[in-house]
């Protein structure tokens, strides 16, 4: 199956795929930010890879200098029983990264909880509000300068 | 004085469309607000109404807060606002060692803790790259599985008391008493069991506590019967389930839905078969699925997958092996704590476990079981330390929830409590 998506990834996407990786037999094919859309309705639409289901966005916050953020997509295909992971870095000066709801319509909540827990911006989502946390919360707390703590006074709390 | 923001569930029920004073109207209610639904109020018998729905609402299962606009009694739409119950703890993840985390996963689907801690250690064992013992396999099977049947008899109690049958809850719980005190000698709690370690189980399944999960399993289909009946061919249940909550199969994938309710529009994909895992592949059983994808449907796929849970507990019992409970590598387990005390070695490999982790190498993991309400996976990156980098936990309950609006257009208001309960979320894994 990891040829097969490779084989037909390759030809069409050659200059968007930045990287592929294999770890416990797990493939992650890392893609190029403005890209993920078209790869993700490649993916979906093929009709022998059929990546029908996305399963989880993970918002990573790697803590470096440059690319410091990660999304992963976890896609699953119930045709094939195998998963992919796809992924995109995103760098601190621009957290845009362009949604892909109209692919996946239950990549909705899963973007709002990446955005919420990381402030990654997801372009064109429908409805991109806090998931988790109060509304009025500036922060973003899965990001590793956050404290384990919190910050004193970030929560709002009604008048005594 | 300056208007602060209204804070969370502080709206009183009907009146939540009405900003407060001149305070800024809360990002929640300008959602409803949008262009497909607006208000009128031209003829008094058009009006529609926001009714605030939770989170402190028995029928929510949990701190769930739904805002739906009403037109009479008919849903026009429905804002689930999640939240109340979030904890941090994939924060909290990256600030403790891999084995101080199991704890911590059983409070996510607090009615399945056993599962949530098998998905947990397998996980962490896919990434360390550790094998496990084949009797600790089957004795997490055995324990996933009894999870499972206990976390659907509390759906199905909780479900028909949400539809008026009352007589179920009873015994269900009655039922789910006995699983309950089976945890209680395999694990010694009966609650949060925080039973399995990375590389195999905390301890041993003795003779008695085999003896006692074979005499659940024999009684257990017969009660489940009585339950089915009673249910299965009552008028008022069948019709305030059948048809209600309807979610087409294309949906259903679209939505990424996993679990019963997947298979309850006809699907019928279990990663216990399709990626299988520990020694499910050795197991013989069925994988249930209904082509109708309304609440009725839900309701028997899920009994039908407790008789299953029981067939594989059977075989477990049958075909389960004498042999270590750990991996034989002491860097990457905690040791036996009788050895602990008694043993210079033992003691040893304790402090350096529990002091420095288990530290898998550089690298990311996912592993996913079928837990009783879908794909319960953990997500997990390793920077080489003792503590993971950064873990992910990707909950049924929250995925699936994003389905209810769909679910409920269209429905009455007295049918949100039946489809909630055929969804049956957990808030705690919902909101991690």
């Amino acid at each position: 199956m990891r040829e097969k998506i490779l084989e037909k990834l390759q030809p069409n996407f050659n200059d968007s795929i930045l990287m592929t990786d294999e770890f416990r037999g797990d493939l992650t094919v890392t893609v190029k930010k403005d890209d993920i859309v078209r790869v993700c309705k490649f993916l979906l639409d093929d009709e022998d890879l059929r990546f029908d289901s996305l399963r989880d966005i993970v918002g990573i916050d790697m803590y470096r200098p440059e690319n410091r953020f990660e999304v992963v997509y976890n896609l699953y295909s119930l045709k094939n029983n195998y998963r992919l992971f796809l992924k995109v870095l995103v760098d601190e000066q621009d957290l845009r990264v362009p949604t892909v709801v109209g692919v996946w319509a239950g990549a909705n909540w899963l973007e709002r909880e990446a955005f919420d827990m990381f402030g990654i911006v997801f372009e064109g989502h429908p409805d991109l509000r806090r998931i988790y946390m109060p509304e009025e919360f500036e922060y973003y707390p899965l990001r590793k300068d956050f404290p384990l703590m919190g910050i004193p006074g970030s929560l709002y709390l009604p008048p005594k | 004085m300056e208007q602060k923001l209204a804070p969370k569930g502080r709206l009183p029920a009907g009146q939540a469309g009405i900003p407060a004073g001149e305070g800024k109207k809360s990002q929640i209610l300008s959602a409803l607000e949008d262009a497909d639904v607006s208000v009128s109020f031209e003829d008094a018998l058009e009006n529609e109404m926001v009714l605030n729905m939770g989170p402190q609402h028995p029928a929510t299962h949990g701190v769930l807060r739904l805002l739906i606009r009403l037109d009479g009694e008919t849903v026009l739409r429905i804002v689930p606002d999640l939240g109340y119950l979030h904890r941090g703890y994939e924060k909290i993840a990256e600030n403790c060692s891999y084995h101080e985390y199991i704890p911590h996963t059983d409070r996510l689907d607090y009615l399945s803790p056993l599962a949530n801690n098998v998905a947990y250690v397998l996980a962490v064992e896919k990434l360390a790259g550790i094998e496990v013992p084949i009797r600790s396999q089957y004795i997490r099977v055995i324990g996933a599985e009894l999870a499972r049947i206990a976390s659907h008899l509390v759906w199905l109690g909780t479900m028909a008391m949400d539809v008026g049958a009352m007589t179920v809850l009873l015994w269900m719980f009655r039922e789910r008493e006995k699983i309950l005190d089976i945890l209680d000698v395999l694990t010694g709690a009966r609650f949060t069991v925080t039973y399995t370690r990375v590389g195999g189980v905390a301890q041993d399944m003795t003779e008695e506590c085999a003896r006692m999960v074979q005499n659940f399993i024999d009684q257990f289909p017969d009660q489940l019967k009585e339950v089915e009946d009673l249910l299965g061919h009552n008028r008022i249940f069948i019709d305030r389930t059948e048809g209600i909550g309807y979610l087409s199969r294309e949906d259903a994938i679209a939505l990424g839905l996993t679990g019963p309710i997947l298979r309850a529009s006809g699907v019928a994909h279990d990663l216990r078969k399709d990626n299988t895992y520990l020694v499910y592949d050795q197991l013989e059983f069925d994988v249930p699925s209904f082509p109708d994808g309304d609440s009725l449907s839900r309701f028997y796929v899920r009994v039908l997958e407790m008789k299953e849970s029981a067939r594989i507990v059977q075989q477990c019992l049958d075909k389960i092996p004498e042999g270590p409970i750990r991996t034989g590598d002491p860097k990457k387990t905690v040791a036996q704590k009788e050895k602990v005390y008694t043993r210079m070695e033992e003691l040893i490999h304790d402090f350096m476990v529990v002091n420095f982790g288990i530290n898998p190498p550089v690298g990311e993991a996912y592993h996913a079981i079928e837990g009783s309400k879908g794909e319960l996976g953990f997500h997990i990156i390793s920077d080489g330390s003792g503590n993971p980098w950064r873990l992910k936990i990707r909950s049924p309950s929250f995925v699936n929830l994003q389905a209810l609006p769909l679910m409920a257009k269209g429905h009455m208001v007295s049918d949100i409590v039946a489809i909630i309960g055929s969804v049956d979320p957990v808030m705690g894994e919902a909101d991690k």
